[in-house]
């Protein structure tokens, strides 16, 4: 199925990914090529067939509800580009 | 003091493991060698950050152990590590401008396991971002360049990627070995593009705890080294059960060194008649032919089998790994870490985040992240994901059917070519570069282990590589199998210093 310009824009919103009006062609072009390649799969029989959720069949471990760590604030935000107050720091989020 | 030892750098693991426990060289002597050849190949644009002041401390600690008896195989041994692990306090960048500035306060489980081992870390390796390409040219520090050149010709090749910084380190001897990862051939291509080892162990043997996460169902770290008993020593320092990790498997993991007994007598190897594609060069299909004449040679039985799904594996692939990797880079987004971009007057979150990730990623992982957004969009999910899903279903159950009728292993080229310059795939569109795993992806669609041996050069003087497909959990076999390839095969071949 071909990528139109308003689906390419659309699809990069979703991906919240800044793209220029004047780079959507070009973009819509590179998804379209992609997504013709996957059209391939079209010609296999699924029929009965479960997806695979978990490629190697292994129970998931459970663990005590309890808290492990915690007390961390400095480490959790060490590496934050605007860190205040013992927050991260955001744009205005609310009017 | 013991005596200076030159050219330590292109020691194996098990050669220097053994001189080191004899006291032939120290830790340190055997970094410094690392340390001075990493500075000497700057022109690879392997290393992206050198740690030598951390190398040293390491290695110091690890001459301590040793004068006190307690020497694991991996004490001392100087590697790289891939730019993809957390290493504590030193930039882990996964290649993206996205993490520009980040320096992680946890260290991975993989670099903790081999640092308590005894291991010195030399510096970060580059990769492609994200570990997004098969050569190494979306890096944000630039494209790593191959050791190795064509006969008479002086053209940058690509060492493969996405861990071409591994693969092209350990090639030119800068390390003893190195740390990859692999989603789609990530750990393979290289090593084959570059004449070395490297192995991707069954989804589950290595814990992902603290490794940037591409895709989550098909990420897999494994080592690259000069040698398939390297790999052998190394998996097993770097394998294991972490609470971390839910998907890590609590199974024990055996000494693979021991399971490389060179015996593969009436061991069945398959050959997926899928593998031969048209157009394959046909210096890559005598070099299976070779490699099937070795392996009859020891003993193995060589045995036509079909894997009827294999076509549909790439294009599951790339439905499968960019829907997992828009979920899991969307976590960068300006906020916790990393690069935010220069806000104008009025703008709010939304073009916080939209600049902050048009300004971070590169344009292949934009791309990925793109194309995941849309086969996981609402209408689309069924069409694209839940059928991929469905396929990649199948052609696990391909290699069940193979592995129940009693095949042990299967052998199939690594590459459809040998390394291509650097530039020469630039104007060709992506799928042409995602044909470069044809022949790996399927191993990490169904979860199996899968190796790349060097076997043997070209008409131009570069190596080729053939992969050997394991049964999950049988790493130790599987080696058993590259061993017997890399001993008949003798390839010895190093690149010819240029850099």
């Amino acid at each position: 199925m071909a990528i139109d310009i308003d689906t390419a824009r659309k699809v990069a919103k979703l991906a919240r990914i800044r793209v220029e009006e004047g780079d959507l062609p070009a973009l819509a072009d590179k998804l379209s090529g992609i997504l013709g390649f996957m059209e391939q799969l079209n010609e296999v029989d699924v029929t009965g067939v479960e997806p695979m959720t978990s490629v190697t069949p292994m129970r998931l471990k459970s663990r005590a509800d309890v808290v492990t760590d915690g007390d961390i604030q400095g480490q959790v935000l060490k590496n934050a580009p605007d860190a205040r107050e013992g927050f991260f720091a955001v744009p205005k989020v609310v009017e | 003091m013991t005596a200076k030892v030159t050219g330590a750098n292109s020691w194996t693991i098990a050669a220097a493991r053994d001189a080191l426990r004899k006291g032939e060289i120290s830790a340190v002597d055997l970094t410094m060698s690392c340390l001075t050849a990493i500075d000497a190949g700057d022109a690879l644009n392997a290393f992206v950050w050198k740690t030598p002041e951390i190398a040293l401390e390491q290695a110091r600690a690890a001459d301590a152990r040793i004068a006190g008896g307690d020497v694991p195989a991996m004490c001392g041994i100087p590697l790289g590590i891939k730019d993809l692990f957390c290493t504590k306090g030193v930039p882990s960048q996964a290649a993206s401008n996205i993490l520009k500035g980040f320096r992680p306060e946890y260290e991975s489980t993989v670099t903790s396991k081999l640092f308590d081992a005894g291991a010195v870390m030399l510096g970060k390796l580059n990769m492609d971002e994200f570990a997004m390409g098969s050569s190494n040219e979306t890096s944000c520090y630039g494209n790593v360049v191959n050791p190795w050149q064509r006969q008479g010709s002086n053209v940058q090749l690509t060492p493969g990627g996405s861990s071409g910084g591994s693969a092209s380190a350990v090639a030119a001897d800068l390390c003893l070995a190195a740390t990859g990862t692999d989603t789609g051939g990530s750990i393979r291509q290289p090593a084959a593009f570059t004449g070395i080892v490297g192995i991707k162990p069954t989804y589950g043997r290595v814990s992902r705890w603290g490794i940037v996460a591409f895709a989550s169902s098909l990420d897999q770290a494994g080592p690259m080294t000069k040698t398939v008993r390297d790999a052998a020593i190394m998996l097993g320092a770097m394998a294991g059960h972490d609470p971390k990790d839910s998907t890590s498997a609590d199974i024990p993991v055996p000494d693979f060194e021991a399971a490389l007994t060179g015996d593969i007598r009436g061991k069945v190897i398959g050959i997926p008649r899928e593998y031969r594609l048209d157009g394959m060069p046909q210096e890559i299909e005598a070099l299976w032919l070779q490699g099937i004449a070795m392996l009859k040679g020891a003993g193995a039985e060589v045995r036509d089998i079909s894997l009827p799904h294999t076509k549909y594996a790439l294009p599951a692939y790339y439905v499968i790994a960019p829907a997992e990797a828009s979920s899991n880079l969307a976590r960068y987004d300006g906020v916790r870490y990393g690069h935010r971009a220069q806000l104008s007057a009025g703008d709010g979150i939304t073009e916080m985040y939209e600049k902050t990730r048009a300004e971070g990623f590169g344009p292949e992982v934009q791309r990925r992240i793109m194309i995941g957004t849309y086969v996981l969009s609402a209408g689309f999910y069924d069409a694209y994901y839940n059928r991929a899903r469905k396929v990649r279903a199948l052609i696990k159950r391909d290699f069940e059917r193979v592995f129940a009728d009693g095949v042990d292993a299967i052998l199939t080229p690594a590459t459809p070519s040998a390394a291509f310059g650097l530039g020469e795939m630039s104007e060709a569109d992506p799928i042409q570069m995602y044909l470069n795993d044809i022949f790996t992806v399927t191993v990490n669609l169904a979860g199996l282990p899968g190796i790349a041996v060097p076997v043997g050069l070209d008409r131009q003087g570069l190596p080729l590589g053939l992969q050997l497909i394991g049964r999950p959990w049988e790493e130790g076999p599987l080696l058993n199998c590259a061993h017997v390839l890399e001993s008949s095969a003798g390839f010895v071949a190093k690149a010819k210093k240029w850099w």
